[in-house]
């Protein structure tokens, strides 16, 4: 048995808990899983079938836990994981796989599907069965300290151009300040907005806040790639800045993973509770205006509708809190077909946008989005995950659509009463 | 010989097995490692799970026209099996004699008919979705179809048995419902079972989280 095969191995053997145990023993391959996958519905092809993606974890239960398997290997006539196996499963789980989780909201006996392609994902990323592209993304997150290689020469930068725009100090290394803000890589190399709408929220709301120079990337792709231990690495980063800087909330940017990495799995990569709280932007800007203390003003007249991020919503919690931020400044809001907990991903989640040998797959099951914005005959789409945008704004692009794709903080913060009338 | 060996013998040794090997089964789950989660909950994990457990009798509705088949051939087959099961006036004696001491009132005769009507189609329909399906034909296992088969031949030996009350034919289907007894704890017919945890466990993660599911 080869070194790699051992390593994936041991990975699935010390995945396998009593979750998985229920999930395999309940499982009869109905089918029901596929039509709720896009990979699946947008190309006709079976092997995208959820429940199909977690073969090698089942081949493993099935050999070494069930009675079957244990009887085959006890007469030496079983089918061993191989690494074929593995490496057969790479494309299936990193590429036909978003981790939308839209599989296990379907399941009649309520496989949680999504969580153990995470586990084989896991496993391929262990013994090194990666697509190219999240392993150098990932390397650079470890080296650098961002996927995307940005340091904090260009955050500087980009504060500089923040700063000037709105006139307004973006506080650095306050130690003390109540809120820690973070940024993803997109936010700051496509979508600087993000900062400076958070910059003119906090000052209308008058809460202090502050960036972290050790800890500002939100990032993590050690989760996009499956691998717990960098995965670990990088919120341990996060929550040694927050503790250097004794903050007492950490604000997730608008971006899915990132909100999983640090607020739901986080203490499970590193093994502790944080001695801070971790919340959404869209949670902090929901509790801003309930408390009266974050007030808008102005009517959006066009027809809008809001995409649902898989990590913030389906997996993440955060259905009625952008529904209740868009209510009070749009008049014309549609909701999509499936929508909330339901909605379909835009298809570039759990790593597939950072995977460019996905890329055609990508764009083939952005399709059942673009469907879905397309039926809405809106004038733009509003969201809260800085890749779900980049997906769809590539998606639309190169379907010659011209519908802009908006973040919901940056509306916020274009919607901001002014400070005398508050 | 062979009819007390199937109605003692076999009969008690099945039912051993069945018995065991559920709560062995069970027992495995229960048992077997799993990991705290360290993240603050943000709802209730218990009523995520009770929740789960229930609603997922009833497919969404985002979801429900593609699986359509599914849904009324797995009703249909569930639903029959289950009035055949703990209805059928044999079966409600069979309990009464020799398991509980007591019975109940046993569905009439054009109710029988009806109830296995509903579970052969039911269970017909969704063997042969799975042979026509490329999905069905990619994920199935052996194990699939030798289940679907047994449970096949248990129900026609019994309505086999009712219908025509030759004993022979009565003790043919005690022998196949034996067989069955003995493969169901290593089977995916434990699905009877385990969808119980299965639910719960991906129901406290969703409750746990606040997600609505």
């Amino acid at each position: 048995m080869s070194e790699r095969l051992e390593r994936g191995l041991g990975v699935l053997r010390a995945e396998m808990d009593k979750k998985v145990m229920s999930f395999f023993s309940s499982c009869v391959r109905c089918g029901v899983c596929a039509e709720s996958c896009l990979f699946y519905t947008e190309t006709n092809d079976p092997r995208y079938t959820p429940i199909y993606k977690t073969e090698p974890m089942r081949k493993l239960w099935m050999n070494e836990y069930s009675f079957w398997g244990k009887l085959k290997s006890a007469l030496g006539i079983s089918e061993s994981l191989t690494e074929a196996d593995l490496a057969d499963w790479e494309e299936l789980v990193y590429d036909g796989c978003s981790m939308c989780g839209r599989c296990s909201m379907v399941c009649p006996l309520g496989v949680d599907i999504s969580m153990v392609i995470f586990k084989v994902k896991h496993a391929l990323a262990v013994a090194g069965f990666s697509p190219e592209g999240l392993v150098g993304a990932t390397q650079r997150a470890v080296d650098i300290g961002s996927p995307m290689g940005i340091t904090m020469t260009t955050v500087n930068a980009m504060i500089k151009h923040v700063e000037e725009d709105t006139g307004l100090k973006i506080p650095m290394d306050v130690e003390g300040a109540e809120y820690m803000a973070l940024l993803s890589s997109n936010e700051i190399a496509l979508y600087p907005e993000y900062l400076e709408s958070l910059a003119k929220i906090f000052d209308h709301a008058g809460i202090s806040w502050t960036l972290s120079s050790d800890a500002f990337e939100a990032t993590n792709s050690g989760l996009q790639i499956g691998n717990k231990k960098i995965a670990g690495q990088l919120v341990q980063r996060v929550v040694d800045g927050a503790e250097k800087l004794k903050v007492k909330t950490v604000i997730s940017p608008e971006c899915g993973h990132a909100y999983t990495a640090l607020r739901w799995e986080g203490p499970n990569f590193i093994g502790k509770a944080y001695p801070f709280r971790v919340v959404h932007i869209l949670e902090l800007l929901d509790e801003l205006t309930t408390k009266g203390i974050l007030k808008t003003t102005g009517i959006e007249t066009d027809r809008l509708t809001f995409h649902d991020p898989c990590s913030i919503v389906r997996r993440g919690g955060i259905q009625s809190q952008p529904r209740n931020l868009l209510a009070p400044i749009t008049e014309n809001f549609v909701e999509m077909t499936d929508h909330g907990s339901m909605n379909w991903c835009c298809g570039g989640g759990g790593g597939v946008s950072s995977n460019e040998r996905a890329e055609a797959l990508k764009l083939t099951v952005f399709n059942r989005k673009k469907s879905q914005i397309e039926e809405l005959e809106v004038d733009a789409v509003v969201t809260a995950c800085s890749n779900c945008r980049m997906v769809m704004e590539d998606g639309l692009e190169s379907n010659e659509l011209d519908i802009p794709v908006l973040g919901l903080t940056e509306m916020i913060a274009e919607h901001l009463a002014p400070k005398t009338a508050g | 010989m062979i009819k007390s060996l199937i109605d003692g013998p076999l009969w008690y040794f099945s039912l051993a097995v069945f018995c065991i090997g559920v709560l062995w089964q069970l027992a495995r789950i229960v048992f077997t490692a799993g990991k705290t989660d360290l993240s603050v909950a943000r709802g209730s994990a218990g009523s995520g799970a009770w929740r789960n457990i229930f609603t997922r009798f009833l497919p969404r509705k985002e979801i429900a026209p593609q699986i359509g088949i599914q849904i009324v051939a797995g009703y249909m087959f569930h639903l029959g099996l289950f009035a055949l099961l703990f209805f059928a006036a044999p079966h409600v004696l069979f309990l009464e004699e020799h398991i509980l001491g007591f019975g109940w009132t046993a569905m009439p005769h054009w109710a029988f008919i009806v109830a296995s009507q509903f579970a052969f189609l039911g269970l017909i329909i969704l063997w042969l979705r799975r042979m026509l399906n490329s999905v069905g034909r990619l994920i199935s296992t052996l194990d699939d179809h030798i289940a679907a088969i047994l449970t096949f031949i248990v129900m026609l030996t019994g309505c086999f048995a009712l219908l025509k009350g030759f004993s022979e034919l009565r003790l043919l289907h005690r022998f196949t419902v034996e067989l069955l007894l003995i493969y169901f704890p290593f089977s995916c017919l434990m699905h009877a079972f385990t969808f119980i945890p299965s639910r719960a466990f991906t129901g406290a993660w969703f409750g746990r989280r606040g997600i609505d599911a």
